[in-house]
């Protein structure tokens, strides 16, 4: 094919930059594919999956210094977690419920991320709960002096929460180093964006004193590329944005869930041709950075990485019961 | 021997909070109309002026922000103390209390923790009808992971707030309104801690144990005095938290008295009280003469505005004496 206008250099990445993100593009992927396999021959009972918000979420969290920097994700965020620095054992720990799950020692459901060590703040399930803590996290920063910034994702259906809404005032209000992300899939599970958010989602940074974009979320360069100038621009004290990523989810919305009843066929079949990984393969190859045969190689090394993983996730142990009673509070309080 | 100061609560509250801020740059509070106008009850009178506006934050009209805000802070290593206006106004912040604050230390195995303390205002005979009256400790008190504390007197007040600072877990700190200028005692310059989960048996008695907390309890208090005139001891016990609860100070007195009362302001279906009434049912059974009493509010919304009817609301001294007299007769 042609050889393509590089995208890349200019934002600042590099060849192992983009090696990387495909790479853990490659990971979420056959993590999703692989545990609905295991969903189905039931061995797990639930499954978030993450497959078309790839490019969203590897894109937007390179643009944040790991180690530094603190994220805030909701479920959908696997490939996210990965870049933040879950490993694919780690996921399949969370999904089976395994005693060293990082996020929660087999407390919480799977896909609610969180490990202080890397800088990944623990999740509930309400919806945008996560976002207030992002903006209290990021005054914390502020106070400390510190040029952290912090990330916060969540869907377009989490833009009507009042949380969410709480966090954008307030980030505008104190110009907190926080970037607020919208991975827009234009499904609350059934309920279409329509009927979620009148007018835009990026328009609403408007009403809260910041700047909002909008890109397309299935591009992974396109979604870094907002998300930098929105986390520079943070770093450098001139607070919040709002990134809103244009995307898909080619499954349900969860393993429990039926999407059949509330999206067309065509529908689905149209974005998972826009499926952002190919996408990204074929910008790879049009800029000579890998051939057919280096993708391959890189699909085989994913997928046994993460068939490997489970296999491991699922032999480890379960949590103990006497362990059940920890952690309710730091010293353990009695109740007669 | 350290000086002591007589004060009332909302001025010890003060006092102890600016001593916190000065000595713990972590300390900062936040919250309606806590910075210019110092709170509506004046606890954070001055605070911006002494501290300024990053550490006295004025927040937009938002209960779940100001909660949800405060964890953030707590899980990046500071202190927030969050100011609910009013007890009442604290729902829009409901799930950010029971679902976050209560749950982050246990839903992450250990990995994070939210030391932070909502400060509420609650309570009723203060004229603030349905919404500027109610006692809302049974809600947060039904929620593991978060502590409930009621202190009712200057001393308490001081103590169980820097210990409450101190705390590695979420504590609601309730602040009855009626008691803020009426209840006036000595309260050390020193520093010092009362520990959260510890009642205290604050009048002695041999023929019946009554247990409350807040208004109520000096409204027991006062009940108490009067039946002595007659021969009649009423061992007064002060909950002081109501999570933790100590079990065992109620049970070691009604083990004594071998009866019981418990009042509460809150509606009586399920309120704190109904807890301590059970839990006494369940462990010291056969050590009563009578069945457990309790004296609390009605089912209806707390409270109506009319002074008769806040009245008719309201367990009153008269009320509790009369009852008293009962259970100590029966």
């Amino acid at each position: 094919m042609a050889k393509g206008t590089d995208r890349h250099t200019e934002l600042g990445l590099k060849e192992e930059d983009l090696i990387e993100m495909y790479r853990f593009m490659l990971l979420a992927r056959f993590c999703d594919e692989r545990q609905w396999g295991l969903n189905r021959q039931g061995k797990a009972p639930f499954v978030v999956p993450v497959s078309g918000h790839e490019a969203a979420q590897v894109g937007s969290a390179w643009a944040f210094e790991r180690g530094k920097d603190v994220f805030c994700p909701y479920y959908r965020d696997l490939a996210l977690a990965l870049v933040a620095g879950f490993t694919p054992k780690d996921v399949f720990l969370g999904l089976f419920g395994k005693k060293d799950d990082p996020s929660s020692g087999g407390r919480q459901m799977p896909a609610h991320w969180g490990a202080k060590d890397r800088n990944i703040i623990t999740g509930s399930s309400p919806i945008a709960t996560q976002c207030l803590h992002a903006a209290g996290i990021a005054l914390s920063k502020k106070l400390k002096r510190s040029d952290a910034v912090v990330g916060t994702w969540c869907g377009e259906g989490g833009t009507s929460e009042g949380d969410w809404h709480g966090a954008m005032n307030f980030a505008g209000i104190h110009k907190l180093p926080l970037v607020l992300v919208v991975e827009n899939n234009q499904y609350a599970i059934s309920v279409h964006v329509s009927k979620q958010v009148a007018g835009n989602v990026h328009g609403r940074a408007a009403g809260y004193g910041m700047p909002g974009a909008v890109g397309d979320g299935n591009d992974v360069l396109e979604a870094y590329k907002l998300t930098k100038e929105a986390v520079d621009r943070a770093r450098a004290g001139e607070g919040a944005s709002l990134v809103e990523l244009l995307t898909y989810r080619h499954y349900a919305h969860t393993s429990d869930d039926d999407d059949r009843t509330y999206r067309k066929k065509e529908e689905v079949e149209e974005w998972k041709a826009k499926d952002p990984i190919p996408r990204f393969e074929e910008y790879l190859r049009s800029v000579d950075m890998v051939d057919d045969a280096q993708i391959q190689q890189m699909r085989d090394e994913a997928k046994t990485t993460v068939g490997e993983a489970a296999i491991e996730a699922e032999a480890a142990d379960f949590p103990d019961p006497s362990t059940a009673y920890d952690n309710v509070y730091a010293e353990r309080v009695e109740v007669r | 021997m350290g000086t002591s100061t007589e004060k009332n609560i909302v001025q010890t509250i003060h006092d102890t909070l600016m001593d916190e801020m000065k000595r713990d740059d972590r300390v900062i509070v936040l919250g309606e109309d806590v910075g210019a106008r110092g709170g509506v009850f004046r606890v954070t009178m001055g605070f911006l002026d002494e501290f300024g506006e990053e550490r006295v934050i004025d927040t937009p009209l938002d209960e779940c922000l100001i909660a949800g805000v405060g964890i953030g802070l707590a899980i990046d290593g500071m202190r927030p103390v969050a100011e609910m206006q009013f007890a009442d106004f604290s729902f829009p912040g409901f799930n950010q209390i029971v679902q976050e604050a209560a749950r982050i230390r246990y839903r992450s195995n250990g990995d994070f923790s939210v030391p932070m303390v909502i400060r509420a205002p609650y309570g009723g005979g203060v004229h603030g009808a349905l919404y500027h009256s109610q006692s809302v400790e049974a809600f947060y008190a039904h929620v593991p992971g978060l502590k409930v504390v009621v202190p009712s007197t200057p001393y308490d007040a001081k103590g169980m707030l820097i210990q409450a600072l101190e705390d590695p877990d979420p504590v609601i700190y309730l602040e009855h309104k009626k008691t803020y200028r009426l209840i006036k005692g000595d309260v050390p310059d020193e520093r010092y801690t009362v520990p959260l989960g510890k009642a205290v048996i604050r009048r002695p008695g041999t023929d019946l144990t009554v247990v409350s907390y807040g208004l109520m309890h000096h409204f027991c208090v006062e009940a108490a005095e009067r039946l002595s005139g007659d021969g009649i001891e009423v061992e007064v016990v002060d909950l002081r938290s109501i999570f933790p609860l100590d079990i065992d100070t109620v049970l070691e007195s009604v083990g004594r008295t071998n009866k019981a009362m418990v009042v509460y302001e809150d509606n009586k279906f399920l309120g704190a009280g109904a807890e301590v009434a059970a839990q006494i049912a369940e462990h010291a059974m056969f050590e009563l003469d009578a069945p457990i009493k309790r004296i609390a509010g009605p089912h209806v919304p707390a409270m109506p505005y009319a002074p008769t009817l806040e009245h008719w609301f309201m367990p009153s001294v008269d009320s509790l004496e009369q009852e008293m007299r009962k259970l100590a007769d029966f």
